[in-house]
C-alpha cells in the first residue's frame, strides 16, 4: 500500500463523520414509508415493545450514516480540490456485513457518526480501480449503537 | 395470545413468502438521495449514465428501506416482530435503475426459541429483491425476533 494512499483513506482512522440529533418527527416520517411497525410509528405503542419507545428504524440509522459519510467526502473532495490534488471518483458498492443495531436509536438521541478505512485492494477486473474496506460506526454517549463492515470501489485520481 | 397474523410458529424452515410489486420512479430515487446519499449516480440522469451503474440508480440504502416496506407488507407490520439484530451480509447485486419493477420473497433459513427468553424466537431468513427481469438486484441473510404465540406448547414440544 502507498503512503499517498494511506493519507488519502486515513487508513486506521476512526473518522468522526457528524452528530445528527433524531426527532420523533423525522423517525415517524422515515418509518410511515418505509418501515410502519409500531416503535417506529407511535410513542405510546413503542412502549409496550422490547424497545420501550419510539426508535429509528434500523434503516433509517443506516441511511443516516450515509448521509453525513456523503457530507464529509464532499469536505474532503473540496479541501484536496482547493490544494490542487488529485480526486478519488467514487464508485458503487457491492454489499456490506455484520451489520449490528446493538441499542435502539430513540427520538431525542444525538448520534455521532464515524468511519474507519481499514484497508483497500487493486481490482483485476477494472484497472485503475481499488476496492476500499470500511468500518461505519454510530455512538450515542460514547457507546457504540450501530456498526457495519462496508466496502466500496473507489478510483483515487480520476 | 397475540391477535396478530404472524408469530414465530409460522415461520417454519423453508417457508417461502412472496412480496407485492414496486415501480421504482426516478422521483423517489431522486428525493432518497437529497436527503441520504447526494451522489452524482443517484440524483442525475446524466450522472447515472455515464457511471459504472448505468443508468440513474437508487442508492443501496434505498433499496434497503424499499426491501424494509416490502416485507412489512407481506408479513411483519400484521406480525409479533419485536427487531432485529442486524444483517448478516447484504449484497447489491445488479443496479436499481428509474423504472424498474421490483417484487422479492423472505424464505426461512433457519428459526430456534431463544433460551433465555422463551417467549421470543430468532428466525434467519434470506431476503431475495427481483427486477422485472427475474434477476435478482439484492440479498441478503437477516434474523428476526419474533414473539411466540403459544410459548407453552414450544416448551413441551
Amino acid at each position: 500500500m502507498s503512503r499517498e494512499l494511506d493519507a488519502l483513506f486515513r487508513i486506521g482512522e476512526r473518522v468522526e463523520l457528524g452528530e445528527h440529533h433524531f426527532t420523533a418527527g423525522e423517525i415517524t416520517a422515515f418509518a410511515a414509508e418505509f418501515d410502519p411497525q409500531v416503535f417506529h410509528m407511535d410513542e405510546e405503542a413503542a412502549r409496550d415493545t422490547l424497545f420501550g419507545g419510539l426508535c429509528a428504524s434500523g434503516w433509517h440509522s443506516t441511511a443516516m450514516w450515509m448521509r453525513y459519510n456523503c457530507a464529509e467526502l464532499n469536505r474532503t473532495t473540496a479541501l484536496l480540490s482547493r490544494d490542487g490534488q488529485p480526486l478519488p471518483t467514487f464508485g458503487p458498492s457491492p454489499g456490506f456485513r455484520n451489520l449490528r443495531w446493538i441499542k435502539p436509536i430513540y427520538a431525542g438521541d444525538t448520534v455521532l457518526f464515524t468511519r474507519t478505512a481499514l484497508e483497500y485492494r487493486a481490482l483485476a477486473s477494472r484497472p485503475g480501480w481499488l476496492m476500499l474496506q470500511l468500518k461505519g460506526e454510530a455512538f450515542v454517549k460514547g457507546e457504540l449503537v450501530m456498526a457495519f463492515d462496508n466496502a466500496v470501489l473507489v478510483k483515487p485520481d480520476a | 395470545m397475540s391477535d396478530k397474523k404472524w408469530a414465530y410458529e409460522d415461520f417454519e424452515t423453508g417457508v417461502s413468502i412472496p412480496f407485492g410489486e414496486k415501480l421504482v420512479t426516478s422521483e423517489e430515487i431522486i428525493r432518497f438521495a437529497s436527503q441520504f446519499d447526494p451522489q452524482p449516480m443517484h440524483l442525475d440522469e446524466e450522472a447515472g449514465e455515464q457511471s459504472i451503474l448505468g443508468g440513474l440508480a437508487a442508492s443501496g440504502w434505498h433499496t434497503c428501506s424499499m426491501f424494509m416496506r416490502f416485507i412489512c407488507d407481506a408479513y411483519l407490520a400484521d406480525s409479533t416482530s419485536q427487531g432485529s439484530p442486524g444483517v448478516e451480509e447484504l449484497r447489491w447485486k445488479v443496479p436499481v435503475l428509474a423504472g424498474d419493477r421490483l417484487t422479492g420473497s423472505s424464505t426461512v433459513l433457519d428459526r430456534r426459541v431463544l433460551r433465555s427468553r422463551p417467549h421470543l424466537g430468532m428466525v434467519t431468513f434470506r431476503h431475495e429483491i427481483l427486477n422485472q427481469h427475474g434477476v435478482t438486484v439484492m440479498d441478503m441473510v437477516n434474523p428476526i425476533l419474533f414473539e411466540l404465540r403459544n410459548p407453552e406448547m414450544e416448551q413441551r414440544a
